[in-house]
């Protein structure tokens, strides 16, 4: 499914966080959006999944509008993990993964056996099946956010959001958690949509990386492309050397030192 | 596997259910045959299922069975209030008298009583409409930034002494009035008749139906705001919608018998350590264990210093101040 948006802003308050931007999304690439704090990254997302309301512009998934059509219909085809979540203590596994249903029941909120047959599978593709009993509240920070992804992923969804999914992460479950969105994507097809912190893990796992600089689009294009000397100064104030990844055909970068360059204002 | 381990669940949890449901109507005898006579579970169930016209009866039919039936409804309500509460604001501390939604409710029913006593049957309706006008406020002040327990707290001290602030007003100008009001403010039963029922019981049923047909949103609710929407809840309008019907039940209860206090924090509580979080169980096991609560401390205030009677909001406060205070320091982990 095709996302795109066109001449989004959206405020906290008077303030405006971002600032007139355009982009399309293409069915099944994985993007990555970057920029330094306060630049617009998450506020983006919760724009791109309507849990912030834009003061101007659109969000158009498949041509539909996001803030117009009904939410639960558009729950079936988009699923967000947002940065912040809240999870009951006495809450298992499988339960957390049952609610993805939600979009789906009928008034009287009974789950059917095709229900239960998409839960396993859920499950079963982020690799929860031995844990499904356990307590969400007992898993481990990798574990809790796959949970969570196969709760997504319970939607059936053609589009998912995720803030920050690697945030306070130790760096094996941050690459358990990044492989797993990888597979989704190409064995399922999902257009992943992600806010990551770690430049050199979104050059690796991305298809396009999105660069927001104080509320605007500075940049939207392959890694590669990306991914260079100036934009690492002028965005993101360090100077560093750039090497190419070949097994895993990316750039990557190793900071050197933090440079003097102005550097993105601050929002939030 | 799935399947059956699920089922076990659902068993383990409607077994509890049912042992509730067993207390509640233990403890509805054990309020109809306590007080200042007693009389037995055989002449309850002579007097409710024969006619007779003894002196029981009349004890009974009059007194006993109108003040039983209030108890249990305002134990009810209050509880519910109170879980829904707890709920939409994530907030372990949550309860109708502490946030001053109860104050905001008491505040209108004492304006009905004192400036309009011809008018008396409407006080649920002002008690309803000062409930939902305090949570209202106490919202929007304290939850909009995302409400911290003690921000959400402190907010409800303010506008519960802002509103007693309006009470003493009231009582400073009508003071041959205050004596009438006395056990209102406490909270108490005891001059509950047939009344008071028929004017809680459209409120309190109201408000039971509509809370049944939602359990599950309240249950996607608790995932976070974020991650509801992401579920397709639309989570302002839902949450407009519990404020309203915790609004109407705690209402309610205030209108019959005033500021009782903690009902609606501690029952909640205690229910969710026996019977879990999910609020597809949790509200219909809050039913009982609110209506069952209510009747033993109603009790328990009728015969403890007999043949004095106590105000049952003192009961409730004596038991429920230490738990609030236990709740605070172990910091709800929610």
């Amino acid at each position: 499914m095709d996302i795109s948006v066109e001449r989004l802003s959206v405020c906290y308050g008077d303030k405006e966080v971002i600032n007139n931007i355009n982009f399309q999304i293409n069915s099944g690439d994985i993007v990555t959006i970057i920029g330094p704090n306060g630049s617009g990254k998450s506020t983006l997302i919760k724009a791109m999944s309507r849990c912030m309301k834009p003061s101007n512009g659109n969000v158009f998934l498949n041509k539909h509008n996001i803030n117009r059509i009904n939410t639960k219909e558009l729950a079936k085809s988009l699923a967000i993990s947002p940065q912040v979540k809240n999870v009951p203590s006495d809450i298992s596994v499988e339960e957390l993964v049952s609610y993805g249903r939600y979009p789906h029941l009928n008034m009287l909120n009974r789950l059917s056996i095709k229900d239960n047959e998409i839960i396993d599978w859920a499950l079963e593709k982020t690799g929860l099946e031995e844990l499904r009993k356990r307590l969400v509240f007992t898993l481990s920070g990798g574990e809790r956010q796959r949970a969570w992804i196969a709760m997504s992923l319970a939607q059936k969804p053609k589009v998912l959001l995720l803030d920050e999914p690697t945030t306070f992460l130790d760096i094996s479950y941050q690459l358990e958690v990044l492989e797993l969105v990888k597979e989704l994507n190409k064995t399922l097809g999902i257009t992943v949509v992600m806010v990551l912190h770690d430049l050199n893990q979104a050059a690796r796992y991305s298809d396009k990386i999105m660069v927001m600089n104080k509320g605007k689009l500075y940049e939207f294009e392959e890694p590669c492309k990306v991914i260079n000397k100036s934009l690492l100064r002028n965005i993101f104030g360090i100077d560093a050397d750039i090497y190419n990844d070949e097994i895993n055909c990316c750039p990557y970068f190793i900071p050197k030192k933090y440079s003097a360059e102005p550097r993105g204002q601050q929002y939030d | 596997m799935n399947v059956r381990n699920t089922e076990e669940k659902k068993i383990k949890k409607g077994f509890i259910l049912a042992v509730f449901i067993f207390i509640s109507i233990l403890s509805f005898f054990i309020s109809m045959s306590n007080g200042a006579v007693k009389i037995s579970f055989k002449e309850i169930a002579d007097v409710l299922f024969t006619e007779s016209s003894s002196v029981n009866y009349q004890i009974i039919w009059n007194v006993r069975l109108p003040r039983t039936i209030t108890a249990a409804l305002v134990g009810t309500c209050l509880a519910l209030s109170g879980a829904i509460l707890q709920g939409i604001m994530r907030n372990p501390l949550a309860g109708p008298n502490i946030i001053g939604v109860s104050s905001g409710a008491g505040l209108m029913t004492l304006i009905v009583i004192i400036l309009f006593p011809n008018y008396y049957y409407l006080a649920p309706v002002g008690s309803f409409t000062g409930a939902l006008l305090s949570t209202l406020f106490i919202y929007f002040l304290a939850w909009r930034d995302g409400a911290a327990p003690t921000k959400l707290i402190l907010a409800g001290v303010a506008v519960s002494s802002l509103l007693s602030a309006g009470n003493n007003i009231i009582m400073t100008f009508y003071p041959d009035k205050v004596s009438g009001v006395i056990g209102f403010m406490v909270g108490g039963l005891s001059s509950v008749n047939w009344k008071q029922v028929y004017m809680i019981w459209p409120y309190a049923l109201t408000g039971i139906v509509l809370l049944m047909l939602l359990p599950n949103k309240l249950n996607i609710l608790m995932l976070g705001d974020e991650s509801a929407v992401g579920l397709g809840l639309n989570v302002e309008k839902t949450r407009f919608i519990f404020i309203i019907i915790s609004s109407l039940l705690a209402g309610a209860a205030v209108s019959v018998a005033g500021l009782l206090g903690f009902v609606g924090l501690i029952v909640p509580h205690m229910t969710r350590l026996f019977i879990g979080s999910d609020y597809r169980y949790l509200m219909p096991a809050t039913i009982f264990t609110g209506s069952a609560t209510v009747l033993l401390c109603d009790t328990l205030a009728r015969v403890l210093f007999a043949p004095v009677e106590i105000p049952v909001g003192i009961i409730m406060s004596a038991l429920g101040a230490p738990f609030f205070l236990f709740l605070l320091r172990r910091k709800g982990e929610y």
